[in-house]
């Protein structure tokens, strides 16, 4: 029956898509596969072509060439209100004119679904909102209205749910409460999630699969534990966390590891962790993942080690201290410390800076600022 | 003593504006209650007959008749057309979009008798016999800018996503039309219509110019005046104005009960 609902998701496929718009080229040449059930995530900074993406997948901008299909079907040339897929709008979008059930039962009426106001009911339930059901959008706070936008699209269930920076308006404290129920949610209902965000934390605390998208283009796609353990460009090991990056040319190369040569210091990466193996490579390491020592340690194969530097600032987040040492010739460089109550460490002390070996990654790029020096 | 002056300078000047403004009208109110003989200049006594009578004086209520049914049809007319435009100025692009938006705001800033002296001629060129339909092009032509620049405002307010929330809830272009885009443009529309009615009803130049014989209300006042104004003419004016003010009324008291409605979750 064509009015039932789809009890699963869908795959979703973009095949080789290009978005121009008047004077620029929004997406160039996008390939992306999401399978069914999946919490998917693309994140990128504005203008990074993201809502874009999502835009086309919900046919409300047509791509310039290429195809959509969804569940393996082409609807790249349908409209939008032909495709079984529903969106979450980043200004919630919420039919002012409406009640909040009118507004969840909107499509299913559409749909000419039967009970369209007892399955709403049953929506606003599921967000917790049932009591609200005859008031106004407005008379809501965000939160509410998020949720309301959210019932109002998981009701009719979608072969694929779009969600565009559903959080964004929200502060700090309900924005994490939100998170924990939209993957509680997703997990109850088994449906597709393409969720669209400009927030790092939120995509990696809430997806299965994260995309990390660039002007236009994906830079790097992965579950968000292997994008953070080893970025492969210098964009997504900046904008997915912190990074410090340590530029100069491969001098040695073993069998399975290699080193650059910075300024004297012998810096290495596993080989596995390197996206290059010869010539000018950048080399990173988390904040966290790096230790600070008052005392030059002894030297280590198995260890990378500058210093001393002088400490030029700290910053008590409660969590951790943050370090920032001025390493000569070096620059600075960032270090993250749990908070154990036990750092003895000063404003102007000289420090060393330690990191394990294999939590170094090589990159497949170099920092643009550093590109002219080649 | 500056506080002095400030505390009271404002509320009389704001008392003397609102007589100023209001003794036109009282005067006119007042003077359908005179018992009136030939000329309704002076007072004569008081008397109920005028406004019980009020078609007693030949013409004058087939001139406000005539106004009414230009008025609706011209109000009508000219708010679809005006809301065909304002939608397509706001939301589409096209060539010329610009231009023709300057265009629109010409007969706001043309004086009348240009407008009408301008449409009389055109009619008379082409060989239009005056009368009721040239009275109606010509109050839908001077009515369109205001319901375009009215109905603008709102569609320029109205966020663009909730119509895509519309389509994307499975509603198809037309559905998201008459669903959505226009029960939120609602208000704007209806302020526009009540605009052009009030400017299509009290208009006297421009129907001057094009309605050959016809006879509209203020048509009939203008001429009347020279021979003294009927008190049927001051109780036609002074109904008019009470049914304004009590729709005003009547729809201040709704939407204040609708809205408490609304804040007790109803």
């Amino acid at each position: 029956m064509a009015t039932e609902f789809v009890a699963r998701g869908s795959n979703l496929d973009l095949v080789g898509i290009r978005k121009e718009f008047p004077g620029f080229t929004a997406i160039d040449d996008l390939d992306l596969h999401i399978p069914a059930g999946e919490f998917f995530a693309l994140l990128g900074p504005s203008g990074c072509g993201k809502t874009t993406t999502l835009r086309l997948v919900a046919g409300l901008e047509e791509p310039t060439s290429g195809q959509i299909l969804i569940g393996g079907k082409d609807v790249s040339h349908t409209k939008p209100h032909e495709r079984p897929v529903n969106t979450v709008f980043q200004s919630y979008a919420l039919f002012p004119h409406m009640s909040v059930l009118e507004n969840v039962a909107f499509g299913l009426k559409q749909r000419k679904i039967a009970d369209p106001l007892k399955r709403a009911s049953e929506a606003l339930d599921l967000v917790q909102l049932g009591h609200l059901a005859g008031r106004r959008p407005q008379q809501l706070s965000g939160g509410q209205q998020q949720r309301v936008a959210l019932a109002r699209a998981l009701v009719n269930r979608p072969s694929l749910l779009l969600l565009d920076e559903p959080l964004g308006a929200l502060d700090l404290k309900l924005r994490r409460e939100m998170q924990i129920e939209l993957k509680a949610i997703q997990i109850e209902v088994g449906l597709t999630f393409l969720h669209v965000t400009h927030d790092q934390e939120e995509a990696m605390d809430m997806a299965d699969t994260v995309a990390v998208m660039n002007k236009g283009h994906i830079e790097q796609m992965g579950a968000p534990e292997k994008l953070y353990d080893r970025p492969k460009t210098v964009f997504v090991s900046k904008f997915l966390g912190q990074s410090n990056l340590f530029i100069g040319k491969i001098v040695e190369t073993s069998a399975n590891s290699l080193s650059i040569d910075v300024v004297g210091y012998k810096i290495s990466v596993p080989k596995d962790r390197a996206e290059k193996h010869t010539g000018k490579i950048a080399i990173g390491v988390r904040p966290e993942k790096a230790d600070l020592f008052q005392n030059k340690p002894a030297d280590s194969s198995s260890q990378n080690l500058i210093g001393p530097g002088e400490v030029k600032d700290i910053r008590f987040t409660g969590v951790s201290n943050q370090f920032l040492v001025d390493v000569p010739n070096i620059g600075l460089v960032t270090v993250f410390e749990q908070n154990e109550g036990n750092s003895t460490v000063e404003l102007g002390d000289q420090v060393w800076i330690s990191w394990k070996v294999e939590h170094s990654f090589g990159l497949a790029d170099l920092p643009a600022d550093t590109l002219d020096e080649e | 003593m500056r506080f002095a002056l400030g505390k009271w300078a404002l509320p009389l000047y704001t008392v003397l504006a609102f007589i100023y403004l209001l003794i036109p009208i009282a005067y006119t109110f007042v003077f359908s209650f005179n018992d009136s003989f030939k000329s309704n200049i002076s007072w004569r006594g008081f008397t109920f007959n005028n406004w019980l009578n009020v078609c007693g004086e030949p013409g004058v209520c087939d001139a406000f008749g005539t106004s009414v049914l230009i008025g609706v049809v011209s109000t009508v007319l000219a708010t679809i057309l005006g809301t065909m435009i304002a939608i397509a100025l706001v939301r589409y692009e096209f060539k010329a979009r610009s231009q023709v938006s300057l265009l629109l705001f010409l007969p706001m800033a043309t004086p009348e008798i240009v407008l009408g002296a301008g449409l009389a001629s055109q009619f008379f060129n082409m060989g239009v016999t005056k009368g009721l339909g040239t009275v109606i092009v010509a109050h839908v032509m001077f009515c369109l800018s205001f319901v375009v620049v009215t109905v603008k405002a709102r569609v320029a307010s109205l966020d663009p996503a909730l119509e895509e929330a519309g389509s994307d809830l499975y509603a198809t272009p037309a559905q998201v039309f008459r669903k959505v885009t226009l029960p939120l443009l609602t208000p704007g529309i209806m302020s526009a219509a009540l605009l052009a009615f009030a400017l299509s009803f009290d208009d006297f130049i421009i129907t001057n110019f094009n309605a050959g014989p016809v006879d509209t209300f203020p048509k009939f006042v203008y001429t009347a005046a020279a021979k003294g104004i009927p008190a049927e003419a001051n109780v036609i004016g002074s109904a008019v104005f009470l049914v304004a003010i009590i729709a005003v009324v009547l729809v201040q008291l709704n939407s204040a009960r609708k809205q408490k409605r609304l804040l007790a979750g109803k």
